[in-house]
């Protein structure tokens, strides 16, 4: 009997405490906060929580330490998983990426955003249609009217992940232009620009930062951006040419928008002012030069959405996924 | 000669007494990262790279490589004496590296694949410095079929290898190739065996698997034997190292070929893990000695050491120059890249030429001055074996939790790691190889993966593996490889009956 009667006044003990700062005005974290990255190291999701972890040490705008894991399994299904089980633990929060939507619809695990507690929209990640610059296509008239005429299935996409972003944009273009594509899946955004480079697929809609690289070296060549208008950065990239001088999608006739959400959320059952602290921590790190730099050098849409605002945005964010999938057929069984 | 201007710039950037220092502690941090099993170099990395924000980025990097060298050099040790490898590249060094321990022979195996790993990464640092941009081009031509191709040598220079029946090597590979493919089919974005349990959704964990089916099932076997570590009257001072060095430079064939086999593999960008396996099995076919490999031969440590090595460090070259890490550490290392304000890519070698030098001018440094810090201390981790079975054996134990917990941060991890010695054990009792088995954990999902999006590329058709000179080639070698022992048999059948 011991031992249950120490637990139990442990137990006692650690509801009193946890009642105790939640009654507090202001909340502040009791020990480490671990930052989930629902996806492997290296890739773009775990770039943006290295440079907050990085923000937050050098201006130290926390007092306790901010940790970065990585829980990539199942397409980000594990990282999920383990905030949702984290019921009520306010030192853990989460970067998302679009696998939010998709992993849950595409595998059918038990999981929805509304698990979790919506905390703040950093940024929204572009998505640009990219050739490789030997090719004859200059326009997305040229590269519409290639995929046309070749064979059907016979025009390759590299993307990342299967049935993810990159994957639902490919489909939505094959609906737009009414041709079909061969999607080849590739596990990170960097090795499928190199794959571009390389010739081994026809064109890519990787992320701005991960072919970046490529486009300054005169490898690639930008065609369009999939949103509603151009991207905001004005500073000449390759042979003097901007990411604000590359066109939307839909004014050069193909009608496919999408931009992929880089949002926070954190553990069910957070209290307002743990929500508080952290949208105010994420302020914070968005007024520092080196998150402005970040933006820059991705080319990111910087819009910035707290409390009820993101929540609607995330909502319909949903709706549209969902309706996305269901067409493409991505959807898992269970899940129809 | 610019280069070798801007290498002597670079020399003089590294030898600052601020970035001498970052060197030494980056070296001392690797070792103890390498040791621990689990927290591998991307891991130890990764944790570090805050740190280094605040440094200016040449220092940072020369830093964070350093950490990257101590781990290649100290996932040596724990495999030698332990038979537990703290890396999974160091997996083929226990091979020979253990047996020799056992043999009494701990300095020499220590001071051999120490030295080895010295000799491939110079190799494969003097390698970048000459030819980069030619070696980096090369790169671009691997697509998921050149992959594939890669990965099937890397299986077929390993059949047979076992001097256990031919049935039991693929029982062991098949069984490997199982536990590969559970988690998520990243071809078809669904789930995979996992039969609805959540901590499964990651597949089975190289590392984990690694850890138990070695280092448990190894201590439960010596458990049974008598409870006490062979080899503990071994020499113990630094006279040793000599001594092995005077008999080194007659394998210097076995040297070159696995440079050879480790820049290519860490150049295209497969990695250290598959470069050490191939190399063991190719030496193992060539070696005079081959017969004796897995009992304790010196050439054994060399091999994949020397492999292991030099892919590591060439893994460094796709990353700078196209943007692709070449391994899990050079990943997060490119993470690191992008927050300093550096976009590696074609343009680095031409933007940012004093980081570039500075980072391949500490590659020599670094490693010359782990190769000092660790046969410095190659008696003190031989003693290691003197301590009585009773006091090291939990010992071992709590770092193998510990290891297999860090992976992941996951206590189901733990859980796996025992049940996979069991596994060992029992593997062990019955004379089947692990070593396939874990090869195929290892290359078994990567495999497939490029086995398939070559078959979505060419529409089913095989003959994508035929279908250029580089692709064919590489196929062509792995079936050389696969049918070696057949081949030499009718040889000698056709030369017996000429007679």
């Amino acid at each position: 009997m011991k031992p249950f009667v120490l637990k139990a006044a442990l137990a006692a003990v650690a509801a009193l405490c946890a009642s105790s700062t939640a009654s507090r005005a202001a909340w502040e974290p009791v020990r480490p906060v671990e930052f989930i990255v629902p996806a492997g190291t290296g890739g773009g999701a775990d770039q943006m929580a290295r440079t907050i972890q990085g923000i937050v040490t050098k201006h130290n705008l926390m007092k306790q330490p901010l940790v970065v894991i990585n829980k990539a399994g199942g397409a980000g299904g594990e990282g999920f998983l383990d905030v949702k089980t984290s019921s009520g633990n306010p030192h853990k929060i989460i970067i998302t990426l679009s696998n939010l939507f998709t992993t849950p619809l595409a595998t059918g695990i038990p999981f929805n955003w509304k698990d979790l507690t919506p905390v703040a929209m950093l940024a929204l990640d572009e998505f640009v249609l990219w050739v490789n610059a030997e090719k004859p296509y200059n326009t997305v008239k040229d590269y519409v009217d290639a995929a046309k005429k070749a064979p059907s299935g016979s025009f390759k996409m590299g993307g990342t992940g299967s049935k993810q972003e990159d994957q639902i944009i490919t489909v939505g273009i094959e609906k737009a232009i009414d041709a079909k594509f061969t999607y080849i899946p590739y596990k990170g955004g960097g090795e499928v620009a190199v794959q571009l480079v390389g010739n081994h697929v026809d064109s890519t809609v990787n992320n701005p930062i991960e072919a970046v690289a490529q486009w300054r070296g005169g490898k690639l060549r930008p065609l369009c951006v999939f949103d509603a208008q151009p991207m905001a950065y004005d500073e000449p990239i390759a042979d003097g040419k901007a990411w604000k001088d590359i066109p939307t999608c839909k004014s050069q006739g193909l009608a496919m928008e999408y931009l992929m959400l880089r949002g926070i959320f954190m553990s069910p059952k957070a209290t307002k002012d743990q929500i508080e602290y952290y949208v105010e921590l994420f302020k914070k790190v968005r007024a520092t030069p080196e998150w402005q730099d970040f933006m820059k050098s991705g080319a990111f849409n910087t819009t910035f959405l707290a409390g009820a605002d993101y929540a609607k945005w995330v909502e319909a964010e949903e709706k549209r996924h969902e309706g996305l999938m269901k067409d493409a057929g991505f959807l898992a069984s269970g899940n129809n | 000669m610019e280069e070798l201007a801007n290498l002597f710039h670079g020399f003089a950037v590294a030898l600052q007494p601020y970035n001498i220092m970052l060197m030494i502690i980056g070296i001392t941090l690797g070792v103890i990262i390498g040791v621990l099993p689990g927290l591998g170099g991307a891991n130890g990395v990764a944790i570090l790279l805050p740190l280094t924000f605040s440094m200016p980025p040449t220092s940072a990097i020369i830093m964070l490589s350093c950490i990257y060298w101590g781990a290649l050099f100290g996932g040596a040790i724990t495999s030698i004496l332990f038979n537990i490898p703290g890396e999974p590249w160091s997996v083929a060094t226990t091979f020979d590296g253990y047996p020799m321990a056992q043999q009494g022979k701990p300095g020499e195996a220590l001071t051999a694949a120490f030295t080895s790993s010295f000799v491939g990464a110079l190799f494969a640092v003097i390698m970048i410095t000459l030819v980069a941009p030619l070696v980096a081009g090369f790169a671009l031509r691997f697509g998921p079929a050149e992959k594939f191709a890669v990965y099937f040598l890397a299986f077929c220079s390993f059949v047979g290898l076992s001097k256990e029946p031919p049935f039991k090597t693929i029982a062991a590979m098949m069984m490997g190739f199982a536990l590969a493919a559970v988690g998520l089919d990243s071809i078809t974005g669904q789930l995979r065996l996992t039969f609805g349990v959540t901590e499964l959704l990651n597949g089975f964990d190289f590392l984990i698997a690694v850890i138990g089916l070695f280092g448990i099932g190894e201590i439960l076997l010596t458990m049974e034997e008598g409870l006490a570590f062979r080899g503990g009257n071994a020499t113990i001072n630094l006279r040793v190292v000599l001594q092995t060095w005077r008999e080194l430079p007659a394998y210097w064939m076995t040297s070159l070929r696995s440079c050879l086999i480790g820049c290519w593999m860490g150049v295209t960008p497969a990695g250290a893990t598959p470069a050490s396996f191939m190399s063991y099995g190719i030496a193992k076919r060539l070696a005079r000695r081959g017969n004796n490999f897995g009992k304790g031969e010196i050439e054994g440590v060399i091999a994949p050491e020397t492999a292991a090595h030099a892919a590591g460090t060439s893994a460094l070259l796709p990353m700078l120059s196209l943007g692709v890490p070449g391994s899990p550490t050079a990943a997060v290392l490119l993470g690191g890249l992008l927050i300093w304000g550096l976009q590696p890519g074609p343009m680095l070698f031409v933007e940012q030429k004093e980081f570039v030098w500075g980072l391949i001018a500490s590659m020599y440094l670094g490693n010359l001055a782990g190769l000092i810090v660790v046969l410095t201390c190659v008696p003190i981790f031989a003693a290691i074996l003197r301590v009585p079975f009773g006091i090291i054996a939990p010992l071992i134990l709590v770092l193998c939790a510990i290891g297999a917990y860090s992976v992941h941060n996951s206590t189901f991890d733990v859980m796996l790691m025992l049940v996979f010695g069991v596994l060992g054990y029992l593997l062990k009792k019955c004379n089947y190889p692990l070593a396939p088995l874990v090869l195929a954990i290892v290359l078994g999902d990567k495999a497939e993966e490029a086995f398939r999006q070559s078959l979505l590329g060419s529409h089913g058709s095989l003959g994508v593996f035929f279908s250029n000179g580089l692709v064919s080639t590489i196929m062509a070698l792995g079936l050389v490889a696969l049918f070696w022992s057949a081949i030499q048999e009718g040889y000698s059948r056709l030369r017996t009956s000429m007679a």
